[in-house]
């Protein structure tokens, strides 16, 4: 378990993070969530050691980040905002070094590199030099870094920026390979990448935890949740069709977009109201292209969350 | 203490890993001979001995001890990888002893390569080796000292050529505090005890009574207590400073 108390952080005048108080068990994997400079990196280096709390403490499996320093770090694998390594080194001598101060020897040593390089599939490249590897290959290489000793605990900040799609969708799925028995935090603000691979979020605002819920509670605080979205062929009518949707009994509002073509029905308190429509629009026979659930829009709710926040 | 030799032994590679090491190690030789054999007169002095060849070297380390320490934290902190370092499971003292050794071996390899000056001045003559193995035990000792300082500078700056000149700076006063530059300005009106004071501050007083071959265990501990001093004070200024 991974436990954060309170932590506060102040730069002179600045709180850049605000008694932010977690646990994260065994099997979780946290997505942190928050605008930029919203305390996400500095929170994450007080968890892994590398800035000093102004007060409040992390522990990471028991051992205080304070007080026993160094158990705790070798409980944690670590990957840095930008994922920082030695440019001169190639991967293969990097990640010798990082198993070598992490303690791991002889065929332990071979087969946790063997399995990282496989993992991240850096096979390729273990001997070029690491700042002519391209930015995709340079993350992996901080990936490979921080999982290496297989810790209980990973810290990872931003582990798919400047990844392509393919490498994103890769990383995510290395992250929930190892997420069954880890603890795994990441940060990101990537949305869809809290719905693929995280089974908690935090959002944050200037330095506070504003939301802590799942994925699926936070997409369900969407105005757009089990909203109903049709689109048509053409835009002549869509005042008709807006009308005759809102005159439903479960439709609270309807918004029209003329450039899409298409009409959104919101419902009340979050009822069903896809059988309706649909029935109503068979019944009207509307020359209708696409009939949409939606099932929330994660974007609009980090918006409106970490706006009201900022507004206070 | 194997953590320190990691870290020692990844910083020492990475010396050798770009042109760095070796533009410093071609300079620092050819600048050697360049003051024994031509402003030392190596030659005309015609005496069995390299007083000529190790007088300047407080004056070249002055510069070039600098310029290996300014990048050792300055660089880290610019690149990032201070966070990395910082997070693996090793205390910053450890983290501090070795990059300062990895920077004194290399300075001590690069001392070792002025081995013909040796030979040549046994061919020539027959010098007491003994006075010579004190002597560069001394320069080794001085570069140390100089290192120590250059380290700390380099962990409170994140920009090399300050740290450089800052560096150069403070290296300078320490090697001054024995010439009678400093201790005329002093010896007119202080109290002999802190003209004294100051002079045994001084890295030259000190490299100097070494290299004529009297090891005193005074001048050791001196400049022990110089290195540890300043690599004490880049611990602190690294848990200070880290994350800014």
């Amino acid at each position: 378990m991974i436990r954060a108390e309170s932590l506060t952080r102040e730069y002179g005048t600045l709180r850049a993070v605000d008694h932010i108080s977690f646990t994260v068990q065994p099997g979780e994997v946290l997505g942190f969530l928050g605008p930029n400079g919203a305390g996400k990196t500095t929170t994450m280096r007080m968890m892994a050691g590398f800035v000093a709390p102004t007060s409040g403490r992390a522990e990471i499996c028991g051992f205080s980040m304070e007080e026993q320093p160094l158990e705790a770090k070798r409980q944690l694998g670590y990957l840095p905002e930008g994922a920082p390594s030695y440019g001169e080194m190639t991967p293969r001598q990097f990640l010798a070094f990082i198993a070598r101060i992490r303690g791991l020897e002889g065929d332990r040593r071979r087969s946790r590199l063997d399995d990282v390089i496989g993992r991240l599939q850096l096979g390729s490249v273990m001997d070029q030099r690491i700042e002519t590897l391209s930015k995709g290959f340079r993350r992996r290489v901080g990936l490979a870094q921080a999982i290496i000793h297989d810790p209980p605990v990973l810290i990872l900040d931003e582990p798919t920026d400047g990844l392509d799609p393919n490498q994103k969708h890769e990383v995510r799925e290395l992250i929930n390979a190892m997420a069954k028995d880890k603890i795994i935090v990441i940060s990101t603000h990537i949305l869809e990448e809290v719905d693929a691979v995280c089974t908690r979020a935090i959002i944050i605002a200037a330095g506070r935890i504003v939301a802590d819920e799942t994925p699926d509670a936070l997409i369900r605080r969407s105005r757009y949740h089990n909203a109903v979205t049709l689109r048509f062929a053409a835009a002549a009518g869509l005042k008709t069709v807006a009308a005759e949707l809102d005159a439903l009994g479960s439709v609270e509002h309807v918004e029209i977009d003329e450039h899409a073509r298409s009409v959104t029905a919101f419902p009340k308190d979050g009822a069903v109201i896809v059988t309706a429509v649909g029935d109503l629009a068979g019944a009207r026979n509307w020359a209708l292209e696409q009939l949409h659930l939606e099932s929330g829009r994660l974007d609009e709710v980090f918006r409106s969350i970490t706006e009201q926040e900022a507004a206070r | 203490m194997s953590a320190i030799r990691i870290i020692a032994a990844r910083e020492l590679r990475a010396y050798f890993a770009t042109p760095l090491a070796y533009v410093f190690m071609v300079i620092f030789l050819a600048l050697m001979g360049v003051f024994t054999f031509y402003i030392g007169g190596f030659y005309e002095s015609e005496q069995a001995n390299l007083s000529a060849f190790f007088n300047f070297h407080p004056w070249l380390y002055l510069f070039l001890v600098p310029a290996i320490s300014m990048r050792l934290w300055a660089e880290e902190r610019k690149s990032g990888n201070i966070e990395l370092l910082m997070t693996l499971p090793v205390t910053t003292g450890q983290a501090v002893t070795g990059k300062f050794l990895a920077a004194w071996i290399f300075t001590a390899v690069t001392l070792a390569l002025t081995f013909p000056i040796w030979i040549t001045v046994n061919y020539l003559g027959d010098p007491d080796n003994g006075v010579i193995l004190a002597a560069y035990l001394g320069s080794l000792l001085m570069a140390g000292g100089f290192l120590a300082i250059g380290s700390c500078i380099s962990a409170a700056n994140r920009n090399q050529v300050v740290a450089f000149i800052i560096t150069v700076v403070i290296c300078f006063l320490f090697l001054l505090a024995g010439f009678p530059l400093v201790l005329d300005f002093f010896s007119g009106w202080a109290p002999q005890a802190l003209v004294d004071t100051i002079a045994s501050l001084s890295f030259r007083t000190h490299f100097e009574s070494i290299s004529k071959g009297i090891i005193d265990l005074r001048d050791i501990i001196y400049f022990v207590m110089v290195i540890s001093a300043w690599l004490y004070a880049t611990v602190l200024v690294i848990e200070l400073k880290k994350a800014d």
